[in-house]
This record gives C-alpha cells, sequence and structure tokens, in this order.
C-alpha cells in the first residue's frame, strides 16, 4: 500500500477524527484530532500492519499559535512511514492521550516530549523529565523559552564573568 | 627557591615532584566525543603508558589528574564538582576539548551547557580542539607533567618539615 491509501483508509474510517491533509515536504502528513490519536495508531497497528512507531516529537507554532505533537508510525510491510500531526492550544496544560500502550517505544518519546515542549500525555505510566534536571524551571524547545541567568548557583550565559566586557550583553539577544 | 628553603627541601621537591608527575593516574571519566580521543591516547597506538599517566581508575579517591572530556551539561556540573571534592589532594584538572574550556559550539545558543568548566572546578591545562588529537592530549599531559615538576611538593604529614629544616 502507498502513503496515499494508506491516508484514504484511514480518511474513511475516521470521517471525524481525520481533520485533512498537509502537504509538508518530502512527505506529506496527516492532521489528527487530538481526542482521535490513540484510536488511528490502534487502528494502524492492528489492522494496517505498522509494527513500529519510529518517532514522537513537537512542534512549537507561535505564529498560528499552536504545540503539535508528530507521530512517525512505520510499517515493515508495506516498507513505508506516515506522519500524523496532533495540534493542541499553545498553553502550559496541553494534553494529548498517551499511546505507550499501543507501542513501548512513544515511552520516553513522549517523556522527552514532555520535557522539551511542556506537553502533557494522559495515562502515561511515567511521565517525569528524561534529559533536563528535575528541578529544571520551564520548556527549552519551546520559542518563547528564555535561557535562565543562574542554574543552582552556576551562570548559565557566556557573557557572565571575567569575559562580560569581551562578548557584550546577554546571550538573550540572541533569542529569536 | 624561596626564603626559609633549604637544599633538603628543595632536593625532597624533586624527588616527590618526580614521582608524582611521572605517576599520574587520571580518572575514568569521560563525557562526550573527547573521551573517544582519551581512549584512543590510553589504548596501544599512543600508548600513554609510556608517559606513566596510563592507570585509569575508576574511583576518584584513587585518582588525582581529572580530564574533563567533552560537554560540560549543566545537570551534569554538580556531579564534576562532585568527583573533583573526591579526589585526594594533590590533584590537577585537564579541561580537554572546547567544550570544557568554553563550551564549544554551545557557547551562545545552548541553554544546558557550562560555558567552561572552569567555572566549578579549577583547571590547570586548556587543551584546543574538537576534538583534540591524541597528540594535543600527551603534549597537555606533558606540560602539566613540567608544571607539577617545578612546584613546591611537600604537602601533607611532609608539611611540617619546611618549617624546621
Amino acid at each position: 500500500m502507498t502513503n496515499d491509501e494508506i491516508f484514504l483508509k484511514l480518511s474513511e474510517r475516521f470521517p471525524q477524527g481525520i481533520l485533512g491533509k498537509e502537504e509538508t515536504k518530502p512527505d506529506c502528513s496527516l492532521k489528527v484530532d487530538p481526542s482521535a490519536i490513540h484510536e488511528v495508531l490502534k487502528f494502524l497497528r492492528d489492522e494496517l500492519n505498522f509494527e513500529t512507531l519510529h518517532c514522537v516529537t513537537g512542534i512549537d507554532y507561535p505564529a498560528l499559535p499552536a504545540l503539535c505533537v508528530l507521530y512517525h508510525p512505520g510499517s515493515y510491510t508495506h516498507k513505508t512511514i506516515i506522519a500524523l500531526k496532533v495540534y493542541l492550544p499553545r498553553t502550559d496544560d496541553a494534553k494529548v492521550s498517551s499511546v505507550t500502550d499501543l507501542y513501548k517505544a512513544a515511552n520516553w518519546h513522549e517523556r522527552e516530549t514532555y520535557d522539551m515542549y511542556g506537553i502533557q500525555f494522559t495515562n502515561h505510566p511515567d511521565l517525569r523529565r528524561i534529559l533536563c534536571p528535575e528541578d529544571w524551571v520551564g520548556f527549552p524547545l519551546r520559542k518563547d523559552y528564555v535561557t535562565p541567568d543562574y542554574y543552582n548557583g552556576m551562570p548559565v550565559p557566556l557573557s557572565f564573568g571575567d569575559d562580560s566586557a569581551a562578548e557584550g550583553g546577554s546571550t538573550k539577544e540572541g533569542a529569536h | 627557591m624561596g626564603p626559609g628553603d633549604s637544599v633538603v627541601m628543595t632536593t625532597m621537591d624533586d624527588v616527590i615532584n618526580w614521582g608524582r608527575s611521572n605517576s599520574l593516574w587520571p580518572l575514568t571519566f569521560g563525557l562526550a566525543c573527547c573521551a573517544i580521543e582519551m581512549m584512543a591516547t590510553g589504548a596501544a597506538d599512543y600508548d600513554l603508558e609510556r608517559f606513566g599517566c596510563g592507570v585509569f581508575r575508576a574511583t576518584p579517591r584513587q585518582a588525582d589528574l581529572m580530564i574533563v572530556a567533552g560537554t560540560v551539561t549543566l545537570k551534569m556540573a554538580s556531579r564534576i564538582r562532585m568527583l573533583y571534592e573526591q579526589m585526594p589532594d594533590p590533584k590537577w584538572v585537564i579541561s580537554m576539548g572546547s567544550c570544557s574550556n568554553k563550551g564549544g559550539p554551545y557557547w551562545h545558543e545552548g541553554y544546558h551547557v557550562l560555558k567552561g568548566v572552569d567555572r566549578v572546578i579549577p583547571v590547570d591545562i586548556y587543551v584546543p580542539g574538537c576534538p583534540p588529537r591524541p597528540e594535543t592530549l600527551i603534549e597537555a599531559i606533558m606540560m602539566l607533567q613540567k608544571k607539577i615538576q617545578v612546584q613546591e611538593a611537600a604537602l601533607g604529614p611532609l608539611g611540617f618539615l619546611r618549617n624546621h629544616l
């Protein structure tokens, strides 16, 4: 089955859950309703031979504004990977259902997405930060994240300390 | 030779420094890709043992040289500080590679990287490079040995002799 056939099948099976198709490059992706992502992935795994989940990650769109969770389920049977995008409101309590019960691989990926973007995954068995220290404040890959001046008494920006004159200004100016 | 230093003491310095500089025991401790070069330096091709420096110890209690090889994240910095404090005196630190010298490629946008390991522990030798070749690390160790050979050695139980001889 090609990706287009898979997309067609999904749209027929979930007329409410599939919100549309995005012509992203190099492969297009499907927009999925947040409440439907669990059953869509369950359908893909059980009916369409998508054996693996290659990646779960997040995207921050401050212009929309939205937070996005991106799923890449893969199939060895069809020799293909498809992309599913779930758009969430850009708030601190953005929630989506965890798919750890379907794919074990999602466990750490969802923890990383939570760590970097602050997206909550409901029914996740162990939703903690995975890379940043547990006492870290904020979600670093959000576009409006501001690098702290100090972490545990250690200065974070380069321009602190003896080389402040040479560098000129804080690294905050680099936050685009 | 400073005032109050006797011939006995300076000779003792020479002997102790000779021993210390030629039996540096580094801590088995790698943080990133620089550690690969450090392992290569310790392995057969570059053979750090020639300089008396190849006995990588698995515990800080037995080590007297810390080679900070790799990116020091803020999460790791407090652990590095703890490892450094667990090492017995006298102890030395080599900062290996751009990351641990000054943050490396993460110097501007890296929210999670300590911009230089010298913000948490004192550093004796900085090794530039990304990563430095094994020859560079060997050069740094030889520089450190020269540094050890000219310092006043008699510390600890022998230190009191400096005032009496």
